[in-house]
């Protein structure tokens, strides 16, 4: 009935709209981005818009990521879905498991017939998003991976040489020494740490953090993030937090701000913090490669991303999705992307897109913006490193991010933090399984 | 005493209570039963299928440790806030009441933090009692004590408290300060004369026939502390650090739209509907047998 009533005031309002804007057919796009991300988004729509007549798509700023996704899942459910719908990583399995809700960017592109070689784009990046096997499901939109940053005038300023080697943790847990004995109050702070300190760690060491190929083999997985490697690094940050060697700040990026004021020495955070610590730090600063123990595991083995992919619903007619195609193929080319990449400091998707860039010359003038690019890219991916799958993943980051803080504080252990985790983690994934059979 | 007023017929005195069932059928019992419903199956998130488990998702819910944690944590959340939003507004409101000139400015003063939404209180209370740039904890690293709520349970839960009290201390004073101008005269001038000073006469004679409005604000103040703190929780803890934080409407929010776990949130909706429900009876059971109208 609903349904009905919505369709009647449509067809009203269609029939009703100035003949002038011939028969274009709208393409609905839901993001998450704000302020000059927002702004870079509306500039591509923009210039697809004007690139061709067929087709207008329509951008609209729905909330955060998790409020953008609850906005698509409700809308769903209301028989009033956009057509493309950006949702950040942790969702993908959500996504994945709604087959009736959603449907495949590779067979969007087949039916659209827009160019699409699923071979251009960066292994690492499609691989989260890609099916066991080698199907695209979701587009890769914004995708960014953990690296070291370092305030240079800080560690000049604790006596310690800023050209010092900090490419393994075991070199790091010197420096982090010495610039306290330096005088430094704020030696290392983090962003996101289960997703750089839990997630990336394990696919940088090549050692599982979920069975079942983290997840993407199956719903049946259980996490298997309490081996020896996850731990052992933990344990050993837990000494850093009690020797005030690591300053834990919060569970989202508010280690930020503290790095940006040059009040911390490094910090690890995703690639993408670029505009915002170029923008802000009045000290000397450089991107490193983020650390790995040397002789744990295969590392370094490559890390994995973060960000969002777009998403095409189910529900639309065969034109719609004709324009669909056309806009995800025009995200892809090479000048588009290019772009993108080098404006927000996301990765590019596709291989052609970082190429153009280093021949444009960006990487020398902005050092260090491909540290992020390499680390990615520099090995194939394995089952452990590829990404990792699993439904109700933000509540899992949430609880591993409530015993991390019990390590912190000293009322855990590593390893009983991790247990911990994996049991609480492991009822959520056994819910979600059920929901999905 | 009571006064009543007998209609004839009965299209008038429906059409006169009609408004109000109608808003409490649409907005109160049809979602409630909804979530009842939905209380019975693990939903997927998109409304594709659903699987029912009769009392599966209340089994779930009360084996989980955590859960049944966070019952003490609202216990003591919600107590705190009671008295922390209650205690300072009889004072502000008693102290008011004794002012003959500029009371209206006071008051109107101490009315302000009422119009500040609860997640905008949370925003500046944040600011505040930031662990590295709050002033707050700025001058408190000057006295020597080493203010960190991100990481200290105990310093969580007072200020989340302390921000969800805060707006509340001015909705709780404006009914407090109509109370005591309601207080006859002639009853506290006659104890004077008698000799009885300023705390003898409020404690025997104000805050008795207080009690009415007391009782009023106990019940409103809980209902408050049990479902619109979500706001202040969310921006200052996000239910940390570790769980020190989480209450049962927190749960409710992060269960069903972080973790889309719908059938999960809404058995924990029913079981805090009954909470609350069991919760006002007892007040009307126990706590209203003390008030004097």
């Amino acid at each position: 009935m609903k349904k009905i009533v919505f369709g009647a005031l449509a067809a009203a309002t269609t029939a009703m709209s100035p003949i002038g804007a011939y028969a274009q057919t709208e393409v609905q796009f839901w993001h998450a981005f704000t302020g000059r991300l927002g702004e870079l988004v509306a500039a591509q729509v923009e210039e697809f818009n004007n690139s061709q007549s067929d087709y207008k798509i329509v951008a609209s700023h729905k909330g955060n990521y998790s409020e953008t996704l609850n906005a698509g899942i409700a809308a769903f459910r209301a028989g009033e879905q956009p057509h493309i719908l950006m949702v950040f990583e942790v969702g993908t399995a959500t996504m994945m498991a709604a087959e009736g809700a959603i449907k495949p960017v590779y067979e969007v592109m087949a039916e659209s017939g827009a160019e699409f070689d699923p071979d251009a784009y960066i292994g690492a990046v499609k691989g989260y998003y890609t099916t066991t096997d080698g199907q695209m499901l979701s587009l890769p939109f914004n995708s960014s991976t953990p690296v070291l940053w370092v305030n240079r005038d800080a560690m000049e300023a604790a006596g310690v040489d800023p050209d010092t080697d900090l490419s393994t943790w075991q070199n790091v847990d010197e420096v982090l020494g010495q610039l306290k004995a330096g005088g430094e109050d704020c030696p290392l702070v983090t962003a996101w740490q289960s997703w750089i300190h839990v997630e990336n760690l394990s696919a940088y060491h090549d050692v599982p953090f979920a069975t079942q190929e983290n997840g993407f083999a199956g719903l049946d997985t259980e996490l298997a993030l309490n081996g020896e490697a996850q731990v052992a690094h933990l344990a050993k940050m837990g000494e850093w937090a009690k020797d005030g060697e690591f300053i834990y700040t919060g569970r989202r990026n508010e280690g930020g701000a503290n790095f940006r004021s040059g009040e911390c020495a490094l910090f690890t955070e995703s690639s993408a913090g670029y505009a915002g610590i170029k923008d802000e730090a009045e000290f000397d600063f450089d991107v490193r490669p983020l650390p790995y123990w040397e002789g744990v595991g295969n590392a370094p083995q490559n890390t994995i991303i973060g960000g969002a992919s777009l998403w095409v619903m189910q529900g639309h007619e065969a034109e719609e999705y004709k324009g669909v195609g056309e806009f995800l193929s025009f995200l892809s080319s090479t000048p588009v992307q290019a772009k993108w990449h080098q404006d927000t400091g996301y990765l590019p998707i596709t291989t052609a897109a970082g190429e153009a860039t280093r021949e444009a010359g960006f990487y020398e003038e902005n050092p260090g913006t491909d540290v992020a690019v390499k680390q990615m890219t520099a090995n194939e991916p394995t089952a452990n490193s590829k990404g990792i799958r699993l439904g109700s993943f933000d509540q899992i980051r949430g609880i591993i991010d409530e015993e991390l803080e019990g390590v912190w504080a000293g009322d855990k252990t590593a390893q009983e933090a991790m247990d911990s985790a994996k049991e609480r983690g492991d009822a959520l994934l056994r819910r979600f399984e059920q929901a999905n059979k | 005493m009571e006064k009543r007023v007998t209609f004839r017929g009965w299209l008038l005195p429906l059409c006169l209570i009609a408004p109000q069932v109608i808003i409490s059928v649409v907005f109160f019992f049809y979602p409630a039963g909804q979530a009842i419903w939905q209380s019975l199956f693990i939903p997927d998130p998109f409304g594709l299928s659903m699987q029912y488990v009769g009392l599966g998702n209340f089994e779930y819910l009360l084996s989980d440790k955590f859960y049944r944690a966070s019952f003490v944590t609202t216990g003591v959340f919600s107590v705190l806030v009671t008295l922390a939003s209650m205690i300072p507004a009889l004072f502000l409101a008693v102290l008011a009441d004794r002012l003959i000139k500029g009371s209206g400015v006071y008051r109107t003063l101490l009315i302000w933090p009422y119009a500040v939404a609860p997640a905008v209180a949370g925003v500046l209370w944040l600011f505040m009692f930031n662990t590295r740039v709050g002033v707050v904890s700025w001058y408190l690293g000057q006295l020597g004590y080493d203010w960190n709520h991100v990481l200290n349970g105990s310093e969580a839960m007072g200020l989340v408290v302390v921000a969800s009290a805060w707006g509340r201390i001015s909705y709780n004073f404006l009914f407090f300060f109509a109370a005591l101008q309601a207080v006859p005269r002639s009853v506290i001038e006659a104890a004077a004369i008698d000799g009885a000073r300023f705390w003898r006469r409020f404690f025997t004679i104000v805050l008795p026939l207080l009690s009415p409005t007391t009782f009023f604000l106990l019940v409103v103040n809980v209902v408050y502390s049990f479902f619109e703190t979500f706001g202040v929780i969310h921006t200052i803890t996000s239910g940390g650090p570790q769980q020190s934080t989480t209450i049962l409407v927190y749960k409710v929010f992060a269960d069903g739209f972080v973790g889309q776990d719908l059938g999960s949130s809404s058995a924990q909706s029913v079981i805090l509907l009954v909470v609350v429900g069991l919760l006002t009876v007892l007040q009307f059971k126990f706590v209203e047998k003390r008030v004097h109208y």
